[in-house]
């Protein structure tokens, strides 16, 4: 690992490299990097520099009003926010959900799924692999894609648009919807609506498939750069089912550590604290997570697409299992470790929900009228789901009077905060250690981030505990003083 | 034969004792307005339904209709000091529709809609307010209060319990409870009650609610307040 290039021992007088904004990812992110003259790493770091707040605001807010207040949290994956804090609240209502509600919560989220993974694939990641990571910039987008790759691009922004259409069916909108209510949904799906999805569902398991045998292709094509660009090991983290299926949108937590060895499985996830632990560090808005019982050295973890699909047993539908099991040959039969690997986990993942989506849609409990259920209420929520990008806990406690008192998010990308830097540093170590820097060497920094899908608007929701450390540097780049602020308020000059 | 006025070039009939709005919205004619509602006696207080009559400008809710009136109420002047007025009402409290339950539902953001208001325009106020779920069933956010006085007003001529009030004076207004923690739990009001039933905004809400209606089948996704209030159809 790379710890040692989190800080380095002795920042004066070193170059500072920025990029600024990273593109192509959501949300607001820079890296910096620090070089000595013979352009050597001695500091490489990925900061996310939004500042949100939702776990402060929210409190005094009244629970039932809480998945839709959150939701805006991003507008990229909604749905994941609406449905992991809904699920925190079937807790607080005690509902045990009714079939119906159920499954369409589950056609929401594999139309959700499905259009986040098309959205990162075609329009974020696509031109790096096909174009080349460091081919000419002015043609390295989507646009660029659309020129080239017509066909290709009219897949991407086709398969999103359906995946949007579920959401937009089961919720009432496209972003922002309010399908989701505590202990249920507030709509059915009808049959007209249902026929409009069965249409062309057969023609977007196709695209699915074709997506499949694309990252399939670049990637096998390139496989020794694929597998080593940016290669660091860690554990990984996932919802599973029960019997060990992989499930999106319930399950219990799994974890293995590098070697592929079971740390905990089928953990019931209301008690995740007793799992993962958050720690804070003074240059970033985002915590760094860990697995308790391996220690924050050894503890960080990766979540989403690669995770999922390196810990889950089976994938039950039949196509992306066997896509599944192809990606498993490839990698020696192990876990795979190799960072551009979520790429090809990610297309798998976005035939499994197209196959999801096919099998739901012949479910008549959707047509059903059941809705809403309710229990005995209590006073703690945890709400656990597994969102385009990994796994999401949602965290609530409410008063007697039903309102808000403290509120605690994790989402995917803060799981993924240690394993990004990572491959930062691995990169920045691997390609532009005592390089001459260039436009394409700064981008595969960005490929190293972009691999994982980042949502750097969903990753920065703290307020109030956050520290803070701010160097002033003189002209020379010398730290002429600096002011920390402590995560319990306190200013230490 | 009936006594008549115009509205906006167009004769509108009135009974004896009718206010200009009574007959306005007798003959399906929409003059905006929030803290009016027929069902109550007029109050004149959010100006919303100003219109000129003959040459001056006045409540429509509270002036009674005269024969011969000549009144002008859709023209742009009006409907820009309407739309102001609005604006106005937006910062002065904590209006955050992407996140309320009443979107959809909600008078003050269909106005909104019906004015062609398309931003706050003027900078937020953002002031402290607070939210009283202390009741069972209803609650209490102050951050949607309008101070129209229908919860007050139905609570005294129609629920007989004198519930609500206002307390303070200008930009230090706020809607207060009638119980001596100033608590809403601690008064005798019930979820069956007008007051409860009857705010424009959500300011006023049944607890446990929030969003069981779909986007789609609230009051006004299909309609506008000018619909709903004249019964007229789509636009």
């Amino acid at each position: 690992m790379t710890f040692e290039l989190e800080t380095a021992a002795n920042p004066e007088g070193l170059k500072r490299i920025v990029i600024e904004p990273v593109t192509r990812v959501e949300g607001h992110g820079k890296v910096t990097l620090l070089l000595d003259d013979d352009n050597r790493v001695h500091q490489a770091r990925f900061h996310i520099v939004e500042f949100r707040g939702f776990e402060k605001f929210i409190q005094g807010r009244p629970y039932w009003e809480v998945p839709v207040i959150v939701q805006r949290l991003c507008g990229i994956c909604p749905v994941s926010h609406n449905l992991g804090a809904a699920k925190a609240m079937d807790m607080i209502v005690g509902a045990k959900l009714t079939p119906t509600a159920e499954k369409l919560r589950r056609l929401m989220h594999l139309g959700q799924v499905l259009q986040s993974h098309a959205l990162h694939f075609y329009y974020l990641a696509s031109p790096d692999l096909l174009f080349g990571f460091d081919s000419d910039v002015a043609r390295r987008n989507i646009v660029g894609v659309a020129a080239a790759y017509p066909g290709v691009a009219r897949q991407g922004v086709a398969l999103r648009k359906y995946g949007q259409e579920i959401i937009r069916i089961t919720s009432g909108k496209r972003v922002h919807g309010t399908g989701a209510i505590p202990g249920g949904v507030n709509k059915n799906l009808s049959p007209q609506e249902r026929d409009v999805l069965l249409k062309d569902i057969d023609q977007v398991i196709a695209w699915s498939r074709d997506a499949v045998e694309l990252i399939k292709k670049i990637y096998c094509g390139q496989a020794d750069f694929y597998n080593g660009f940016g290669y660091f090991k860690s554990c990984f983290m996932s919802l599973v089912r029960e019997d060990g299926a992989l499930d999106l949108y319930h399950g219990g937590l799994r974890a293995m550590d590098e070697l592929g060895q079971t740390i905990f499985d089928h953990v019931d996830y209301s008690h995740y604290w007793d799992y993962v632990h958050e720690e804070v560090k003074p240059w970033s808005y985002m915590k760094f997570p860990f697995i308790r019982s391996k220690g924050r050295e050894e503890g960080w973890y990766r979540v989403g697409p690669l995770a999922r699909i390196n810990n889950c047993d089976f994938i039950p539908t039949p196509l992306a299992e066997a896509e599944r099991k192809t990606f498993k040959v490839f990698g020696g039969g192990s876990a795979t470790q190799a960072t551009l690997a979520y790429h090809w986990a990610r297309m798998i993942e976005m035939l499994h929900c197209a196959e999801g989506i096919r099998e739901l849609l012949h479910d008549n409990d959707l047509l059903g009228s059941d809705l809403v259920s309710r229990g005995e209420r209590a006073l703690r929520g945890v709400g656990v789901i597994e969102a385009p990008r990994g796994t999401l806990i949602h965290h609530y406690h409410i008063n007697e009077n039903e309102l808000i008192v403290r509120a605690n998010l994790i989402v995917s990308t803060t799981h993924n905060n240690q394993a990004m830097n990572e491959a930062v540093r691995q990169v920045a170590l691997q390609y532009l250690d005592g390089q001459t820097l260039t436009e394409g060497l700064l981008n595969y920094i960005e490929v190293a981030i972009r691999a994982f899908d980042p949502c750097l608007s969903c990753a920065t929701h703290a307020v109030g505990k956050m520290p803070l450390e701010v160097d002033l540097v003189d002209a020379g780049g010398n730290i002429i003083d600096r002011l920390n602020k402590t995560s319990d308020g306190r200013c230490d000059a | 034969m009936s006594k008549t006025i115009t509205i906006d070039g167009l004769t509108v009939p009135f009974r004896e004792g009718q206010t200009i709005m009574d007959a306005a919205l007798s003959a399906g004619v929409y003059i905006p307005h929030l803290c009016h509602n027929p069902e109550f006696k007029p109050h004149g207080s959010c100006k919303l339904c100003t219109v000129n009559v003959n040459g001056r400008n006045v409540a429509s809710c509270t002036l009674p209709a005269v024969e011969g009136q000549q009144v002008l109420s859709d023209i742009a002047e009006l409907n820009a000091e309407r739309l102001a007025l609005t604006q106005m009402l937006f910062v002065e409290g904590n209006h955050l529709c992407p996140a309320c339950e009443k979107s959809g539902n909600c008078q003050l953001q269909a106005v909104a809609y019906y004015l062609g208001m398309m931003s706050p325009h003027y900078n937020h106020f953002y002031p402290q307010r607070e939210a009283d779920a202390s009741h069972p069933d209803v609650m209490l956010d102050r951050n949607r209060c309008i101070y129209c006085e229908l919860c007050v007003r139905a609570s005294r001529e129609v629920d007989g319990k004198n519930v609500f009030g206002l307390s303070g004076r200008g930009i230090k207004t706020i809607l207060a409870v009638n119980s001596a923690s100033g608590l809403l739990g601690d008064t005798d009001l019930a979820v069956t009650d007008k007051a409860v039933q009857v705010c424009p905004t959500g300011a006023i809400l049944v607890k446990r609610r929030g969003f069981t209606v779909p986007i789609g089948q609230r009051v006004f996704d299909h309609l506008t307040i000018k619909d709903l209030q004249t019964g007229g159809g789509h636009e």
